[in-house]
């Protein structure tokens, strides 16, 4: 018995030194690249790039946050760049509205919204499958985006909320105080609320939730919705800093930054498995490869290259976790 | 013993088909096998017994090259050693093992799986034509009644088991292990699959049969082996074979001690507590109906496929129902989701607690407290996580659940501790009826009577508990009363009278009596043992 009780013991703490080697997981191979880059360029560790990096890292950090929420349930949203567009399209078109242009900042949020809510809607009520229905909208919400401005770029140069944008607080820019607030508040939902822990059982074993009683409809509606709502804040963002939008361009394949962002944090693509702390370094991860490789000078087609590179390692170190983890 | 020796005389020139000796296998601190061995011969059905966690798999495993023996045991083929862990050799050299789960895919034809992974080929393509004549011939010998070019998908468990036979037989195989083959069949399949064992038998193969089936066992084998905790214990030869000897050796113990039954007889005077009328989804159950009392465990027994887990699944709400009512306390409370069966005190543990029930990846403490979480929380849901952890602890207290804290992930305890907190977790729903579906499978002895302890002790507190079980002794053990059920149907009860207790013979009657012989003989056998 004694024995048994020694050898649970070694299994947990196995297992917390697991679980704490994969939440630092990405950290150490962040620090290094900062590092790395900062000793071929000289400059990159310095107030203004990190704050720059910040800035670029922010809209990502959203649209990954959001996109946790959604891996984690074992699902998929291949459509938050699409959704970002149309929710920028809203924003700058009802930023000149006479009623306010503030108008605009509620227009953007509610679009995300509403797409995020129609996306769960069919994956939850339907039980159609979360790549199919998203790979739908993804061409559906571009085409909505483009629409809406009859297929131009719409400006305001006078946006009323620009200074989500470009201003800050106390030198931090509101971009990036607004990435780490939805960070904060995915954290707490996730590992404070009894939904956070609804999300999670719904990814680690659908069918026993369901047996345990948990409404698993209402969970997929919560995190399409909040994907959603994430692409449309991400929209508001982009929009802001460019006081403009166009549905052509504007969040082309961002979708596939977020995915791998939450990938290289260490949540499992299977669902179940992960956490908001490990996406936040893994957007940093993809903007500090970004920054860093325009600072050393490398040209924008191997900028393509190295990212996808980086995509598939994080893959094939999810395929070693899940490995790792039913040998215990 | 003494046609032991004949056989050896005869066969003096032929060293046996099939011969481990020595086996043993650790797995880190855990002694799977210790030294076991094992002769089977050409033309022979060599059953292996034992309880689970006896180390029937694992030696089936070393034989097919999946695990590699600790040093100093060989595996021996027609008296010429075997490479240890390397399971090309040993397809090459004649061992086919079919496993419970079978491993085919179920996308390609029936001739495209008989020869998936050894493809004829001319030059560098796939001989479809020379495959599928040479699977048609395998299946004629067979007598199936299904083409080459039958999709897999198609086909029923009893078939893919044949289409596994024939795999094995178009390898040239001569050593055939079969794991629990019946598990999932229908009478019918039962049948065909032991007419293609005899045939295989008189063509020369040897069959390692292994089952936890007593009737199976006297219907074949020739001679059998019997492991116990790793341990090989012994082997009987056929004429030698009884009931009572084969238990007694898988056992190792006296039985009736193992069993825990404190609680007092429930008395017609007593509540009822779960009434069932009706119930029927038209395909796998058909008009069930029963009652159970506060304070009596109500065994349901069956064969597998018996639709018993099917009942219990509309009892829960966990599946919809076509007709049929579920009362409880004498309300109406026939639930349409399992919320609704929570709600009114009806839980049910899952057969299957790694696939149905529990969050591997999460803590132990929110495996308890998931379903009532909203306890542990404000009005808002936000978690209150010492509620949840002390909830846990006080729940890893009561049932005595082995682990250092209540935060390592549930998938790390072992299969009792799991099924402990799955358990746990229905108790703080503080219900009043449980339905327990399997609760000791793939359970240690340990365990095992841990948890037959707790079913006495719940039933003595004054639930209704209805206990699934394939496990005839547990259910003998258990059980105030028995339900036998057959083809989705209540065939019969089995209860204590007064000088008649329950006994597994009653309940194998019932539950198999119209399925072993036409209808007619089954009445004609009745009307036998009546006057008898």
């Amino acid at each position: 018995m004694s024995d048994a009780a020694a050898s649970s013991q070694k299994i947990a703490a196995r297992d917390r030194m697991k679980s704490r080697f994969f939440a630092l997981g990405m950290l150490p191979v962040l620090i290094l690249l900062a590092i790395g880059f900062h000793m071929l360029t000289g400059k990159f560790i310095t107030s203004t790039n990190l704050s720059i990096v910040m800035q670029q890292a922010s809209i990502n950090i959203v649209l990954a946050a959001g996109m946790t929420f959604v891996i984690l349930t074992g699902g998929i949203d291949l459509s938050v760049g699409s959704i970002l567009a149309a929710a920028a399209m809203g924003a700058v078109i009802l930023s000149t509205s006479p009623m306010g242009g503030v108008l605009g900042v509620v227009a953007g949020l509610a679009i995300g919204l509403a797409f995020g809510l129609a996306n769960g809607g069919l994956i939850a009520a339907l039980g159609l499958p979360p790549f199919i229905v998203t790979l739908g909208s993804l061409t559906a919400v571009r085409g909505v985006a483009r629409l809406m401005g009859q297929d131009t770029t719409v400006f305001n140069p006078d946006l009323p909320f620009e200074a989500i944008g470009n201003g800050g607080l106390f030198g931090v820019p509101w971009l990036a105080i607004i990435a780490v607030a939805v960070v904060l508040l995915s954290w707490f939902i996730l590992r404070r609320t009894i939904l956070g822990t609804w999300i999670y059982a719904v990814g680690g074993n659908v069918e026993a939730a369901r047996l345990t009683g948990i409404k698993v409809w209402l969970v997929l509606l919560f995190v399409y919705a909040t994907s959603g709502l994430c692409a449309g804040l991400g929209g508001v963002m982009s929009a802001a800093r460019l006081y403009a939008a166009n549905g052509l361009q504007l969040g082309q394949s961002y979708e596939l930054d977020a995915i791998a962002a939450v990938i290289l944090g260490g949540t499992s693509f299977v669902g179940g498995v992960g956490s908001i702390w490990g996406t936040l370094i893994g957007a940093l991860i993809i903007a500090v490869l970004s920054n860093g490789l325009i600072l050393t000078g490398v040209s924008d087609i191997w900028q393509f290259i190295i990212k996808g590179l980086v995509i598939i390692a994080a893959v094939t170190l999810d395929r070693y976790r899940l490995k790792g983890s039913s040998n215990t | 013993m003494a046609e032991q020796s004949t056989r050896a005389t005869a066969g003096a020139a032929a060293p046996p088909a099939l011969e481990m000796r020595g086996i043993s296998k650790t797995f880190g601190p855990v002694r799977a096998l210790q030294g076991v061995s094992l002769v089977a011969h050409a033309g022979e059905v060599h059953a292996l017994m034992g309880e689970n966690g006896a180390g029937k798999s694992t030696l089936m495993k070393i034989l097919s090259g999946a695990y590699s023996p600790d040093p100093g045991g060989d595996v021996l083929v027609n008296g010429v050693k075997l490479a240890h862990g390397n399971p090309k050799e040993a397809r090459a050299r004649g061992i086919a093992v079919i496993y419970q789960e079978l491993s085919l895919a179920p996308n390609l034809s029936v001739a495209e799986n008989v020869f998936l992974g050894e493809e004829i080929a001319r030059g560098w393509m796939v001989d479809r034509a020379e495959a599928r004549r040479r699977t048609a011939a395998v299946l004629d010998r067979l007598g199936v009644n299904f083409s080459p070019d039958a999709k897999v998908a198609g086909l029923s468990l009893g078939e893919r088991q044949l289409v596994e036979i024939a795999r094995a037989m178009a390898g040239n195989s001569r050593i055939i292990v079969m794991d629990e083959p019946t598990t999932s069949l229908s009478s019918h399949e039962v049948e065909k699959l032991f007419e293609v064992i005899a045939a295989l038998k008189s063509d020369g193969i040897a069959i390692l049969y292994i089952s936890h089936r007593m009737n199976e066992v006297y219907a074949l084998a020739d001679r059998c082996s019997v492991l116990r905790d790793g341990n090989y214990i012994g082997s009987l030869e056929r004429s030698e074979i009884s009931e009572a000897r084969l238990i007694n050796m898988m056992v190792g113990r006296d039985i009736s001690s193992f069993y825990k039954k404190n609680h007092k007889e429930p008395d017609p005077t007593r509540r009822q507590m779960l009434k069932v009328e009706h119930m029927s989804d038209r395909k796998r159950v058909h008009d069930c109906s029963f009652e159970v009392h506060e304070g009596e465990v109500l065994g349901i027994a069956g064969l597998v496929g018996s639709g018993r887990t099917e009942l219990a699944r509309l009892i829960y709400g966990a599946d919809p129902a076509v007709s049929g009512k579920v009362l409880v306390d004498g309300q109406d409370v026939t639930p349409k989701k399992p919320v609704d069966a929570l709600r009114n005190g009806i839980v049910y543990l899952t057969e299957d607690r790694k696939i149905l029930g529990l969050f591997l990846d999460m803590a132990i403490s929110d495996n308890i407290g998931i379903c009532v979480m909203g306890e542990d929380s404000s009005r808002g849901g936000v978690r209150n996580l010492a509620a949840t952890r002390h909830r846990a602890e006080a729940a890893v207290k009561s049932l005595d659940i082995r682990t250092p804290g209540v935060a390592l992930k549930v998938g790390a305890l072992s299969g009792g501790n799991q099924q402990k907190v799955l358990l746990a977790r229905l108790l703080e729903l503080r219900p009043r009826v449980l339905l327990l579906d399997e609760p000791t499978r793939g359970v240690d002895v340990g365990a095992k009577s841990e948890i037959y302890r707790l079913i006495d002790r719940l039933a003595g507190e004054g639930l209704a508990v209805v206990m699934i079980s394939s496990e005839l002794p547990e259910i003998v053990g258990m059980a105030d009363r028995v339900l036998v059920m057959r083809d989705g149907a209540i065939v019969g009860t089995v209860s204590h009278g007064p000088d008649r207790p329950i006994t597994q013979e009653a309940i194998m009657a019932l539950a198999t009596s119209a399925d072993v012989m036409p209808r007619g003989m089954a009445q004609q056998q009745t009307n036998q043992g009546a006057s008898a």
